[in-house]
C-alpha cells in the first residue's frame, strides 16, 4: 500500500503548500516502510510534475483531463478513489484548504474512513493513529485517533518546513471513468485574484484594527505589507465597519491563519481575535495602549502611535532589504 | 421547496477553554452556549429570507445533541423556521453526525440543506460535505451568495485564489459564510412563537464513529514579550531577521 496525496496547482504551477503535503505523505510512508504516490489533476506539464520527486514521492499519477482544472469536488473524489484502489492506499492526504475540505470528507465517507481535518502533526503510531489538530479556533489542541482501517487526513499548510531532496518520481497517466454527477456543478464565471498575496497562504501578514482610526489610514498598512511581501488582514470591528473587505477578517468568526510573522497594528487582542491568529510563529504587536492584552501573546511589542511607527518600520524594512 | 438548516451548539466566542480529567475532556462548567455563528448569521437567515420571499415553503432546523441543547435550538426557532428536530445523541465525530442528519433528511426529502462553513468548536468543516455525499447530492462550500430559481441555485463561492459563480441543481448542500445574509436579532414575537413551535426529538440511527478524541492540550505560553522603542524600528527588523528568522 502506498500513501496517497492529492496535489494542487494554479495554472500548472504546483502550490508550495502542496509540496508540503507531498513531503508529509512521503515522511509517513517512510515511517511505515512503504512508498508515497502523488495524484495530480488537470492541465500541467511533466517538467513541473518531476519536481514532486524531490519531496519524496516515488510515483506521480496524472489525470490529464482539463475539466479538472476547475474544482469539481465529486470528480476529484472519484479520481482519488480510483488512485487509492490502484495503489492499495490506506492513508490518503489532502490539504486543509478550500479544495481539500470539499474533497476529503467525500472520500472519507465513500471509504468509511476516519478523517482528521487540519492535522498539525505526523500520526503517533504508538497510541493508534493519532493526529494533533487545533480546536476551538486555536484556543486548544486535540489529539484525534482514527479507528477505521482507511485513514484520511487534511494537512494544515505551513506546518512543516520544506526540505527538498534528490529523489526522482516516475510519472504515469491515470484514466478515470467519471460519473454523470461528478460534474454536476456548472461553473458560470470565475474571478481569480491575481497579484495580491493570498491571506490564508501568506507567510507574512500585516493586520490593522480599530487603532488605525479609519480606512483612509490603510495606506500605511499596505505600504508595510508591500515592502515585506506580506498579505493584509484586519480585526472584526474593522471588517464590520466596512473599512476593509470581509475576507481580510481574521479571528474566531473570520479566518484562522498561521503565518510565520503576524504584525498586529492597533488591535487590542480580544480572545476572539487571538483565537484566529495564535498559531502564528512570531507575533509583533504595535499599540498605543501599553495595557493592551495582545502584548501578552506577542513576541515583540512596540508602544506608540501607529501613524508614526508604521512609516518608520516600513522605512527600516526597505533599508534592510536594500542591504541584504 | 423544502430547506433543512443544520444548527450546531458551540461555546460562546468569549469562552476561555479549560481542560479536566487529566486533559481528556473540556471543562464545560459555566460555559455559555450559542448557535454556531456561521449557522445562525448566514445559513439560517438565508433560509428565512427564502421563505419570506415565497421561494421556500418549509424551513426545518436540525441539531444533534442531548436535551441540554434545547435552549439553543429554541433560540434558533425564535429567529424563525417552522419546526425543529433534535436527534437525541452525543455525537462522537463528524461522520456520525452527518449520518444521523442524512438519515433523517432522507425521510423528508429536502431540496436544499444549509449549514455554516464550519463550527467554531471543532473547526472541521466536514459535516456538510459528508451529508452531501450520503445524500448523493452536490455540495458547495464557502458560499457568499445564494439565489434560487425553480430547482436551481446560483451560488457565488470562494475558491482557491478567487471567487466563482456556480449553477447547481437540487438537492444540494451549501455551506455558508459572510455575504450570504445579514445577522438578525430575534424579536419578542419570535421568542414567544418559538415556545410553541414543534421540536421533535428523535432517536439516532445506527452509525458508528470512526475517530475519537483521546486528549487535549493548551497552546504553549509565550515566553514573554520583548519591548522595542518606537524610535528603533531598525532594531525590530534586525531581531525579526536574526533572532526570529521570519524575514
Amino acid at each position: 500500500m502506498s500513501v496517497l496525496v492529492l496535489v494542487e496547482h494554479t495554472d500548472g504551477n504546483i502550490k508550495k503548500k502542496s509540496f508540503e503535503a507531498v513531503q508529509y505523505a512521503a515522511e509517513i510512508a517512510k515511517k511505515i516502510n512503504t512508498t508515497a504516490t502523488a495524484l495530480v489533476l488537470g492541465t500541467i506539464a511533466d517538467s513541473e510534475l518531476e519536481n514532486l520527486g524531490t519531496y519524496g514521492v516515488q510515483k506521480v499519477l496524472h489525470v490529464a483531463d482539463k475539466k479538472l482544472d476547475e474544482l469539481h469536488a465529486r470528480a476529484y473524489a472519484s479520481a482519488l478513489i480510483a488512485a487509492a484502489q490502484k495503489e492499495g492506499s490506506k492513508i490518503i492526504i489532502a490539504l486543509h484548504d478550500i479544495n481539500g475540505k470539499a474533497v476529503a470528507p467525500r472520500v472519507a465517507v465513500k471509504l468509511k474512513a476516519g478523517l482528521v481535518s487540519g492535522a498539525l502533526s505526523y500520526p503517533d503510531l504508538d497510541k493508534g493513529f493519532v493526529l494533533k489538530k487545533a480546536v476551538f479556533s486555536g484556543k486548544a489542541f486535540a489529539f484525534v485517533n482514527i479507528t477505521s482501517d482507511v485513514k484520511v487526513i487534511t494537512l494544515m499548510a505551513n506546518s512543516f518546513p520544506l526540505a527538498p531532496g534528490s529523489g526522482k518520481a516516475s510519472i504515469e497517466k491515470l484514466d478515470v471513468t467519471f460519473g454523470d454527477k461528478d460534474f454536476g456543478i456548472k461553473v458560470k464565471s470565475v474571478d481569480k485574484v491575481t497579484g495580491e498575496v493570498s491571506l490564508v497562504d501568506a507567510e507574512l501578514v500585516v493586520s490593522g484594527g480599530r487603532g488605525m482610526k479609519g480606512p483612509e489610514n490603510w495606506g500605511l498598512i499596505e505600504d508595510l505589507a508591500k515592502q515585506l511581501g506580506a498579505a493584509t488582514a484586519c480585526s472584526r470591528p474593522v471588517a464590520d465597519a466596512g473599512w476593509r473587505p470581509h475576507h481580510e477578517h481574521v479571528g474566531q468568526t473570520g479566518g484562522t491563519i498561521r503565518p510565520n510573522l503576524y504584525i498586529a497594528v492597533g488591535i487590542s487582542g480580544a480572545i476572539q481575535h487571538l483565537a484566529g491568529v495564535n498559531g502564528s510563529k512570531v507575533i509583533v504587536v504595535i499599540n498605543k495602549d501599553p495595557e493592551a492584552p495582545f502584548f501578552k501573546a506577542a513576541n515583540y511589542g512596540v508602544v506608540g502611535d501607529a501613524m508614526e511607527i508604521l512609516p518608520k518600520l516600513t522605512e527600516a524594512v526597505k533599508k534592510f532589504k536594500q542591504h541584504k | 421547496m423544502k430547506i433543512l438548516v443544520c444548527i450546531s451548539q458551540v461555546p460562546d466566542t468569549s469562552t476561555k477553554i479549560m481542560l479536566k480529567d487529566n486533559d481528556t475532556a473540556v471543562n464545560t462548567q459555566g460555559t455559555t452556549y450559542i448557535i454556531n455563528p456561521y449557522d445562525e448569521w448566514y445559513a439560517l437567515i438565508r433560509a428565512l429570507e427564502l421563505k419570506e420571499s415565497g421561494v421556500a415553503t418549509d424551513v426545518h432546523l436540525i441539531t444533534v445533541g442531548k436535551a441540554d441543547t434545547e435552549p439553543v435550538i429554541r433560540k434558533a426557532l425564535a429567529l424563525g423556521g417552522d419546526q425543529a428536530v433534535r436527534i437525541d445523541a452525543d455525537s462522537i465525530d463528524p461522520y456520525q453526525t452527518a449520518n444521523y442528519i442524512a438519515d433523517y433528511a432522507k425521510t423528508v426529502g429536502y431540496d436544499l440543506v444549509l449549514c455554516g462553513k464550519e463550527s467554531i468548536d471543532y473547526n472541521n468543516g466536514s459535516v456538510g460535505v459528508m451529508i452531501a455525499e450520503l445524500l448523493d447530492a452536490d455540495y458547495i462550500g464557502f458560499a457568499t451568495n445564494i439565489e434560487v430559481e425553480g430547482t436551481t441555485a446560483t451560488v457565488k463561492r470562494e475558491i482557491e485564489g478567487g471567487e466563482e459563480t456556480d449553477l447547481v441543481n437540487f438537492p444540494v448542500v451549501i455551506a455558508c459564510q459572510k455575504g450570504v445574509a445579514e445577522a438578525r436579532i430575534p424579536n419578542m414575537r419570535g421568542i414567544m412563537a418559538a415556545r410553541t413551535k414543534p421540536l421533535n426529538v428523535i432517536a439516532p440511527t445506527a452509525g458508528a464513529a470512526v475517530t475519537t478524541i483521546l486528549s487535549y492540550e493548551m497552546p504553549p505560553a509565550k515566553a514573554g514579550v520583548k519591548m522595542i522603542s518606537p524610535d528603533n524600528m531598525d532594531e525590530l527588523v534586525e531581531l525579526l531577521h536574526s533572532e526570529a528568522k521570519v524575514i
